[in-house]
């Protein structure tokens, strides 16, 4: 229906684009007036008039037919004499009146799915025909006030620069509608979470075993198990894990980016940092997937391997594995800041220490990091916001339970790690368990955001320095 | 310490420092060939598969179709005793223990095969082909040499009386390796020697499409704004500021944003490239808008002014002269952003892509797989024929990324306008 619909409104704006062209023209000729715009600008101006307002509306529509349809059928159900307790009960009836009205479902139909499934061919059939009904209405409203307005000979052009900058502005809005979409996603969850567990017991909790989160509403829980869930979200191993992998990961980095970053920009010949730079860069563009199973099932068993040989009990998820393959993801992020940051140190400084005699790599060490020092702590920051921000390399590579350990050929998890693994699978709604992924979610949030922010301060003042 | 003896110990830490950067570069660069290499190594035998060729009658008794049945009544057909019949003939068995270790050495789709040969030639009832039917994974892995024959058997999952039934098929050559056009027509699948990419690749297509509709457009159209109308006031700030930040925010974030609004707020249907689509287009659109702010910034304001000179409206001068100019250095900012986005699997598994899917999508609504899931997914499975399966779907995946990418330096090679 909405393709059809879409169709519709397309062939209308061609036509009225034709259409308004040749009108002002003949009008133009006719009446023998100067036009204010070219005809075509006058065609333009239906197009907009004629789609821009029909389109915002049917998508406006699509978004909240679903919605509305659901409760509106959930609550028939309910009037006919269906019976469910929770969300989940209610969205499986749905999904059975659905596949009734459809014709593909085969189980047995009782007297309350049949009257609802037909309320529901109803209400589709209803809201359909009024969407129908509304969109023309819509479009034949703006066409005839659209013509109104080019038969007075308006300035078209003018007009349509208008629309077409508030179009640029709408679009240009989209980001913060995205980040406006993140926290309130992240918070309305993470609040129902917190509602349960107190903050404090999550950020200062030793112990993280999500699995003991039974219980499938959050509003009856009793005395006990609420004991039970105090001690079941304790963030504590989550945040030392994921530390403890990313500071693996910078120590491989931080030192191989560095030296690369200081050989390219100091050292290299163009021809050798043209091919090396790229080169360098292909890690950050091969997928984590890909880094996540050449650590899952190369390096941890070949680290495992290695252990047994020299006696150690290594677990095939060590920390290690996944904290040396992130660092290997991560080193062109530091290599080609780094590399920016140190070409950006002015001339100057280099010639004053080399006259006063110093060698190249004492100028390096003694003028040109310090000088270079915010900026290359800010790229190693980036760094850091991505190694505690990637998914893939630990939930491949990295362990599922949760235990505090300093031990690099241990296990350990992440708080992306633990996100996936609740997330996947089967989720009960309004379980304290998927509502601690989003608190999760919403602390990596702010902890990136927070790195990120002093990162680019750091970068940008540091600009501003030699600018 | 003399002064030779301390320049020389300068000059000594001078070669150890450039040694230092020279080692760096290079390890970066090693680790790209071990990885390249392992990936290939691994993966470059699944592009064939093991066939045993067989001869296959097909007896009119065993059959309840005449020759010359019409395409319905052969697919309604049964085929299961044929394939008996025939596939026992392979060798000689001596009991019914020994013909189940012989039937077990073929594909599951040993019967489907030979009722594809039937229907290719609807006259076959009465006479013998020769047909090469898809082997099982473990005789696979075997003749591909990816799995030892020397360990006990008890530790192998092949006997050793199917051992004697493939050294019998390697000394006949009835054993050989062809296409394995499988990997690339079939969908997901529980038997590695079945399961094919088919259903990731319309998946991962469908999304890239859905992406590159939504965020291209919003893209140019935010980052003109920016560059060339947005008046310079807090809201602009406000704007780039959470431009800059979205780039940063992990990818899994996007996935609880779509598990939210899109799945449980909006009702999208679930594991779909629709949903995919849109979240991959959320999460590339900022880092699409900065490249094209970037090339948008790099036209000089003398081609702005010379149309606004000659009578231009500000839009003209835009949309004529700097937006044209300025395509190059956006179209490969966007490839490289949807290069980026083709790679991405952590939002994409919270939206239930991992669900096991074999049909292959017909539309964006159906649902499916991707690449890197399907990458995610075989490298969980214990068997071994999805290593190569794995290791191959990732060569595939590089592949399409490497292509992306030399298009889109091409593009900034080929078309961009140098300034200076």
């Amino acid at each position: 229906m909405n393709i059809v619909l879409i169709f519709l409104i397309t062939i209308f704006s061609v036509s009225l684009f034709f259409y308004g062209k040749s009108k002002t023209k003949t009008i133009s000729i006719k009446d023998n007036i100067k036009l204010n715009a070219l005809p075509k600008f006058y065609g333009y101006y239906l197009v907009l008039w004629c789609s821009i307002p029909a389109l915002v509306f049917l998508l406006v529509w699509s978004l909240f037919e679903p919605v509305i349809i659901k409760s509106i059928i959930i609550e028939t159900a309910a009037n006919q004499g269906a019976i469910f307790s929770d969300k989940n009960e209610a969205n499986l009836i749905y999904e059975k009146i659905k596949a009734i009205h459809l014709g593909t479902y085969f189980g047995d139909i009782d007297s309350i799915l049949r009257e609802s499934a037909l309320a529901y061919a109803k209400f589709i059939n209803l809201f359909t025909n009024s969407k129908v009904v509304l969109i023309f209405g819509i479009i034949i409203a703006s066409i005839i006030y659209s013509l109104k307005k080019i038969k007075n000979n308006n300035k078209a052009r003018d007009d349509v620069e208008v629309i077409l900058k508030g179009l640029l502005f709408v679009s240009s809005l989209i980001a913060i509608l995205t980040t406006l979409g993140i926290i309130f996603s992240l918070l309305f969850e993470s609040i129902k979470f917190f509602s349960v567990i107190n903050v404090f017991d999550y950020l200062f909790g030793t112990n993280w075993s999500p699995q003991r989160a039974f219980v499938r509403d959050a509003s009856s829980i009793t005395a006990a198990e609420f004991e039970e869930l105090k001690d079941a979200f304790g963030f504590i191993p989550l945040i030392a894990g994921t530390s403890f992998i990313a500071f693996i990961a910078m120590l491989v980095a931080v030192p191989i980016g560095l030296f690369s970053g200081i050989y390219m920009a100091e050292y290299a010949s163009i021809k050798v940092r043209r091919i090396s730079k790229p080169i360098i860069e292909i890690l950050a563009g091969i997928p984590t997937v890909v880094y996540g199973f050449f650590a899952a099932l190369t390096v941890g068993p070949f680290f495992r391997q290695v252990g047994e040989n020299l006696g150690l009990t290594v677990s095939s998820e060590s920390a290690l594995a996944a904290g040396l393959i992130m660092g290997i993801m991560i080193i062109p992020y530091v290599s080609s800041l780094s590399d920016d940051v140190i070409n950006s140190v002015p001339q100057s400084l280099r010639d004053g220490s080399y006259a006063v005699g110093a060698t190249k790599s004492e100028t390096i060490k003694q003028v040109v990091i310090p000088a270079a020092l915010p900026g290359i702590i800010g790229s190693v920051l980036l760094a850091v916001s991505r190694a505690i921000g990637e998914t893939m390399i630990v939930v491949m590579a990295a362990g599922l339970a949760a235990n505090l350990t300093i031990n690099p050929l241990e296990s350990t998890t992440t708080i992306t790690t633990q996100i996936v693994m609740i997330l996947v699978g089967d989720q009960e709604f309004d379980s304290p368990k998927t509502q601690s992924a989003f608190a999760l979610g919403l602390t990596l949030f702010i902890a990136t955001l927070i790195l990120n922010y002093i990162a680019q301060r750091a970068v940008k003042k540091y600009r501003e320095k030699y600018d | 310490m003399t002064k030779e003896e301390r320049l020389k110990k300068r000059h000594r830490a001078e070669k150890r420092f450039r040694f230092y950067g020279l080692t760096s570069i290079f390890v970066a660069l090693l680790f790209v060939v071990i990885l390249v290499q392992n990936i290939f190594s691994k993966g470059s035998s699944a592009f064939k598969k093991t066939v045993i060729t067989t001869e296959v009658f097909f007896d009119q008794e065993l059959l309840e179709i005449q020759n010359g049945a019409s395409e319905e009544e052969i697919m309604e057909a049964d085929f299961y005793d044929i394939m008996i019949e025939n596939l026992i003939k392979a060798y000689p068995a001596k009991d019914r223990d020994e013909e189940d270790e012989l039937l077990k050495l073929f594909s599951g789709d040993a019967e489907i095969e030979i009722k594809k040969a039937f229907l290719n030639d609807n006259n076959l009832i009465g006479k013998t082909i020769t047909l090469d039917l898809t082997a099982s994974d473990d005789i696979d892995q075997l003749h591909k040499g990816n799995y030892p024959r020397d360990l006990p058997e008890e530790r192998r999952r092949i006997s050793d009386f199917q051992l004697v039934i493939y050294d019998y098929f390697v000394e006949n050559k009835k054993i050989s390796k062809n296409f394995n056009n499988y990997f690339f027509n079939n969908g997901d699948s529980r038997d590695p020697e079945l399961a094919g990419i088919g259903g990731a690749l319309v998946g991962s297509f469908y999304s890239i499409l859905i992406c590159l509709l939504l965020a291209f457009p919003v893209a140019v159209l935010a980052s003109i704004y920016l560059e060339e109308f947005a008046p310079k006031n807090k809201i602009t700030d406000f704007i780039e500021i959470n431009i800059n930040n979205l780039a940063a925010v992990p990818s899994i974030v996007y996935g609880l944003l779509a598990l939210q609004i899109l799945l449980a707020t909006i009702q999208l249907p679930r594991s779909t490239p629709l949903v995919a689509g849109i979240t991959l287009a959320l999460m590339t659109l900022p880092r699409i808008i900065i490249p094209c702010r970037a090339s948008l910034k790099a036209v000089p304001p003398s081609i702005r002014e010379g149309a606004l000179a000659v009578g231009a409206s500000k839009f003209q001068s835009v949309f004529h002269h700097v937006v044209p100019l300025a395509l190059p250095g956006t179209l490969s900012g966007t490839i490289i952003g949807l290069a980026q986005a083709l790679g991405e699997t952590a939002p994409l598994i919270l939206i239930g892509m991992v669900a096991f899917v074999v049909d292959i999508p017909s539309s964006p609504v159906d649902p499916s797989s991707s690449l890197p899931v399907q990458v995610y997914l075989w490298s969980e499975s214990a068997e071994r024929g999805f290593v190569e399966k794995t290791s191959a779907t990732i060569m595939m995946l590089l592949s399409f990324l490497i292509v992306m990418n030399f298009i889109a330096v091409y593009l900034r090679q080929k078309f961009e306008k140098r300034w200076n």
